[in-house]
């Protein structure tokens, strides 16, 4: 029947040429339909493209049909082919003067573009002129597209029509116009951070409708910052219960309910206001009760809202009566047959779970079922808020289930998620040592190399270092069952990674402590382990060197050099290198590379630029950076002032190895020979006869690798002194920063070379990684005995412990604050003689800024301000005008806050801001602002006095 | 937020993707393609919620709702309510009947336009805008008539009025 209708409608529409469509679109929709594959498919759409292509071009063709060029367009993006030849045609016609095809090219174009495509700028002046149309309709079409093709470059140029719009007599434009203002404040805050005041006054529209638009923007602005709007609850408070109420014309009501949407968006409003605050709660508890009474628990949206009242109840301050209103509420939901309402119930059980914990033991059996349920959604609902439930009492229940459900799934993304959530809870609720390491198994065996590195280096640390009593036979205990288990598993086939590795670093190190198997049990293991694997190369290292080091980011090739060494030296070297039990004892680092201080500060009296944060350089230093570890003459920038003291350096490089000469170490020749080897093909011409001796060159850097040490260690620290002082010799006059750099390079890869293969990869990462450096505290300071989740892994720790180091090293020198050499960011990386003065003036203001951050906010704020200026002066040529007419800085920021708390102070802050429209671009604001915070002075600070004494 | 509307039919075929977070060409298809494959293995009659991280990254649940031929898929963040984003696909099919009476796959092919337009008026920049079907209706046949009446060219308005009062 339904086929019927459906052929009878197409041979109606093929009568009458569709709705304004030609024959043409209906056929390639027909034979689209038919296609019996992909390829035929396609066929049929690049045929089609090859027509577009000719015709759109044609001159003069019918508007009319313009239009359905342009639509036909749309359909073939929409069904994957490349559309971009007709780009252009869909951006002409926003020119074009009749609504239907301006409406068409707008939507063409919000579908095609996005924000920053080069045709954008073709756009933008037709958007400013059809925001000033008579026609509604314009101004809409120009409205949506202003919300897709607008970035924060072009907001500023759209932005006074968008608010002059907000005053349009037409509900609709009024609106929309709010929704693109969100839209803005979604792409960068700053931009309308003055029109905050216009959204509280929106909320007073005489139209519902504009008000409820409203509540979208205030929704995010609140989430952002709850405080400035706490005078606005009672607002909010009369507001919803107008509504509920069914004040509204009828027009709002939804299936019987007064505009739903609109109070699904006060109480989330109400939640995020009310939460922790006693006193703004106490005003809603009345109209949340009425809802909960009114609400409607039949129809679908009624559902809605009441799910919402449970959550507005479960954030703000507790009030038992609605409580125990949620609780009923809950309680239906889940004896429900809907599997919507069951997940809205289990959702919102796990919000209440948080205030009222017993309420969950009246539903035990209804959440046993959802658990059971055949739909996946449910369930990992259901896991979630078991997750939320649990404790040390039924841990060993929830861990297991959420393991099986785990086993029995094939979605990477979620095993991985579950699997973390097992580990966190099985860290976090242990009973017992051995259950946590069987937890642990399981997990690794199942969900494998999906698990996070970071869970097996938890894991080794944890038999390393036992529970944290200092107990030692429980330790001992604890270890043996893990060699046991494992013993036990390792014959299973097909392993995951991870879990092999630590496997075999647990056997290697604990595998004959107690005795109980003979080291050859254990070797033979172990090689079947690397025979099985064979194929798996970190696993193979791993099984081989496992002593060696409970690390992962495997070089391989330095690792067999590294092996072969070991291998050839005798059973006493190799004790006394590889000590047993010793996993977790501290490798001595001079962390601080202190050796380096009196180089640093000598290089910075001779004027070398301070060391900057690899966070904030760019990439082209990391490679030169890398580079210079191998040929520094052939890396460009400031490095060439190196490139002169080579041509000897090779020379000496080649004198046996036991010579202390200090001139070795300014050439990368002696250092580790796998460097050499990688890249021997472009090694530089200097040393172009390095292949012929290379085989015993790199004998020579493994003797001194692995040589005695009290021979070598000299070597290295003479050789630093040397280093340094002939550096500072060198480097009188300009020392370039990356100069400087490379040389760190150099010298921290020698302490490493005598001590571990770990700390080589530690130097060669000790630029490394911007993100290494958030864990400084935790991997620094304090080593956590328990394995817990955030004390990071052995091997790391030392490893992000000197890049932290060597951050702050540097920062005590000179304490550039990394937001204020943002700013010359550019510059840096580029040329050093631009930047110098701008160094040197930035080193003239940090003692005022540090000072100024110790007593209060409002001279703290001052100094940002100085910034500003001079930031405004050498740099002006840069930002251009259209930024510099943007108001935007960080005073706007804190004086709409303050002043909209005075409600009264309104027109003095349109007073004050004008002032300030000639403020930097909105990046200065923002990391001004960053500043401030950081300093530790919130923009609302509670000093209105202070600020206008500052602008005077 | 709302991230994206899509329709497709039990094929798998795109006939209405729009996000409202851009997306390149091919990127559109993989979501489209990855939606489908876990509506379609999806059982009748248990929940129309999916957690969709895996697809649409952090923070992104999908409501789906199946007519007929056709699947409506809404996908959104944590600021939007599931049920009522249920509801919205309610009233975004009523509003399509409403407009097509007795509204089928063809009329989304052939209307692409049309689709759209009733779509913005619902749905602006990714915030629900209108959520009643009445007045969807209403504010889309403004659209026609004065799109219609501005449109100087059109030589046979027997077959748009027609299609007006459909």
């Amino acid at each position: 029947m339904e086929q019927l209708k459906t052929i009878g409608r197409e041979l109606a529409m093929g009568s009458q040429g569709g709705f304004g469509q030609s024959k043409e679109f209906l056929e390639l929709v027909k034979s689209i339909g038919e296609a019996r594959s992909k390829a035929e498919e396609d066929r049929i759409v690049l045929h089609e493209i090859e027509t577009l292509k000719r015709r759109i071009s044609e001159p003069d063709i019918p508007k009319r049909k313009m239009k359905e060029f342009i639509i036909r367009l749309v359909y073939i993006e929409m069904l994957g082919h490349d559309a971009s030849f007709g780009y252009i045609h869909a951006v002409k016609m926003t020119h074009d003067d009749t609504l239907l095809l301006k409406r068409t090219g707008y939507l063409a174009v919000t579908l095609f573009l996005n924000d920053d495509h080069d045709l954008i700028i073709l756009i933008v002046n037709t958007i400013q002129k059809d925001l000033k149309s008579d026609n509604y309709l314009i101004v809409c079409a120009a409205l949506n597209a202003v919300c897709r093709l607008i970035n924060d470059e072009t907001i500023p140029a759209v932005l006074p029509q968008v608010v002059d719009l907000l005053g349009h007599q037409k509900e609709a434009v009024r609106k929309k116009a709010i929704m693109a203002l969100h839209r803005f404040y979604h792409k960068s805050p700053s931009s309308v951070s003055h029109l905050f005041p216009n959204f509280r006054k929106r909320l007073c529209d005489n139209d519902p409708g504009v008000m409820g638009a409203t509540l979208c923007p205030l929704f995010d602005l609140i989430t952002v910052d709850v405080n400035s709007y706490k005078d606005l609850v009672l607002s909010f408070v009369s507001i919803l219960k107008q509504v509920a109420e069914r004040r509204l014309p009828k027009g709002y009501d939804y299936h019987q309910m007064p505009a739903p949407f609109i109070q699904i968006r006060l109480l989330k409003i109400l939640a995020l206001l009310g939460s922790g605050d006693k006193l703004a709660s106490e005003k809603m508890y009345t109209v949340v009760g009425d809802i909960f009474r009114k609400c409607d628990s039949t129809s679908n949206i009624g559902n809605a809202v009441l799910y919402e009242c449970i959550c507005c109840v479960s954030s703000i301050y507790p009030n038992p009566k609605l409580l125990e209103a949620a609780a009923d509420v809950i309680s239906r939901f889940l004896k429900s047959d809907s599997h919507n309402l069951k997940y809205m119930g289990i959702d919102a059980l796990g919000r209440l779970i948080k205030i009222s914990p017993e309420i969950a033991e009246q539903h035990q059996l209804a959440v046993i079922d959802c658990l059971e349920d055949p739909d996946d959604t449910l369930k990992r609902k259901t896991f979630e808020l078991l997750y939320k439930m649990t404790k040390s009492s039924n841990v060993e229940v929830i861990v297991d289930r959420m393991i099986d459900y785990m086993i029995s799934i094939n979605d990477n993304h979620y095993k991985t998620y579950i699997a973390s959530r097992c580990v966190e809870l099985a860290e976090q609720f242990a009973p017992s040592n051995h259950w946590f390491i069987q937890t642990m198994n399981k997990v690794f065996e199942h969900a494998g190399d999906l698990v996070n590195i970071k869970v097996a280096h938890n894991l080794m640390r944890l038999i390393a270092e036992g529970f944290g009593e200092d107990d030692d036979a429980a330790d001992s205990q604890l270890r043996s069952s893990a060699v046991e288990s494992y013993l036990h598993i390792i014959g299973e086939p097909k392993l995951p990674s991870v879990f092999l590795q630590v496997i075999c670093w647990v056997f290697g190190e604990y595998g004959t402590a107690d005795g109980k198997y003979s080291a050859s049990y254990i070797t033979g293991k172990l090689c079947d382990v690397a025979e099985a694997y064979s194929n798996d190369e970190t696993v193979k290292c791993q099984s081989l060197v496992e002593e060696l080091s409970a690390s992962h980011s495997t070089d391989l090739q330095q690792r067999a050099y590294e092996l072969q060494a070991v291998v050839s030296l005798d059973a006493h070297a190799v004790e006394s290198i590889m000590p047993l039990d010793a996993s977790c004892e501290d490798i001595e680092i001079d962390k601080n590379l202190s050796f380096l201080n009196s180089y640093v500060q000598q290089s910075l009296e001779n004027g070398a630029r301070p060391y900057i944060p690899e966070s904030q350089r760019s990439g082209v230093l990391d490679i030169s950076n890398f580079r210079s570890q191998d040929q520094p003459e052939a890396s460009m920038h400031g490095l060439r002032f190196e490139a002169y003291e080579l041509p000897k350096a090779p020379v000496t490089s080649r004198i046996p190895p036991a010579s202390v000469a200090p001139s070795t170490e300014l050439v990368p020749v002696p250092e580790p020979s796998y460097s050499r080897e990688t890249h021997q093909v472009a090694s530089v011409p200097s040393i172009s006869d390095a292949g012929s001796t290379e085989l015993r060159l790199r004998l020579d850097g493994v003797q001194r690798k692995w040589g005695k040490p009290t021979y070598s260690s000299p070597t290295s620290s003479t050789s630093n002194a040397s280093q340094s002082t002939s550096n500072g010799v060198t480097q009188v006059d300009s020392a370039a920063n990356v100069n400087s750099k490379a040389r760190h390079t150099h010298d921290s890869r020698k302490p490493q070379a005598e001590i571990t293969p770990e700390k080589q990869k530690l130097a060669a990462s000790l630029f490394g990684g911007p993100s290494k450096t958030e864990k400084r505290p935790t991997s620094a300071s304090h080593k956590v005995a328990k394995a817990s989740s955030h004390a990071a892994e052995k091997s790391q720790a030392p490893k992000a412990a000197v890049v932290s180091n060597q951050a702050t090293l540097d920062k005590i020198n000179h304490q550039p604050p990394p937001d204020l050499l943002d700013l010359g960011e550019p510059t840096v990386t580029n040329s050093a003689p631009s930047v110098d003065p701008f160094q040197q003036l930035e080193g003239l203001l940090d003692p005022t800024q540090v000072t100024s951050t110790v007593n209060h906010g409002a001279v703290a704020t001052e100094a940002p301000d100085i910034m500003a200026l001079y930031v405004g002066t050498p740099a002006g040529g840069q930002s251009s005008s259209a930024e510099n007419s943007l108001p935007s800085n960080s005073y706007d920021v804190n004086l709409t806050s303050e002043l909209s708390n005075l409600t009264s102070g309104t027109t003095n802050a349109g007073a004050t801001l004008t002032q300030f429209t000639k403020g930097p671009n909105p990046k200065d604001a923002l990391e001004k602002d960053a500043l401030v915070r950081q300093m530790g002075v919130t923009p609302t600070s509670q000093n209105p006095n202070l600020f206008s004494d500052l602008l005077g | 937020m709302i991230r994206s509307v899509m329709v497709m039919n039990t094929q798998g075929k795109p006939r209405l993707a729009k996000f409202y977070d851009f997306q390149t060409v091919e990127k559109q298809q993989e979501l489209i393609r990855s939606v489908f494959g876990v509506l379609c293995s999806r059982a009748e009659n248990i929940s129309n919620f999916l957690d969709a991280a895996s697809i649409f990254g952090p923070d992104s649940s999908l409501v789906y709702k199946h007519y007929a031929t056709l699947y409506f898929v809404l996908v959104f963040d944590s600021s939007e309510n599931e049920l009522a984003m249920l509801d919205l696909i309610q009233v975004f099919v009523e509003t399509l009947d409403k407009c097509f009476k007795n509204v089928c796959e063809l009329d989304i092919v052939f209307n692409y336009s049309k689709i759209h337009t009733i779509l913005d008026e619902m749905i602006f920049g990714g915030q629900v805008l209108e959520t009643s079907s009445t007045e969807l209706v209403k504010a889309v046949e403004e659209i026609s008539r004065l799109e219609s009446a501005s449109n100087s060219i059109n030589l046979v308005p027997k077959s748009v009025s027609g299609w007006r009062n459909r």
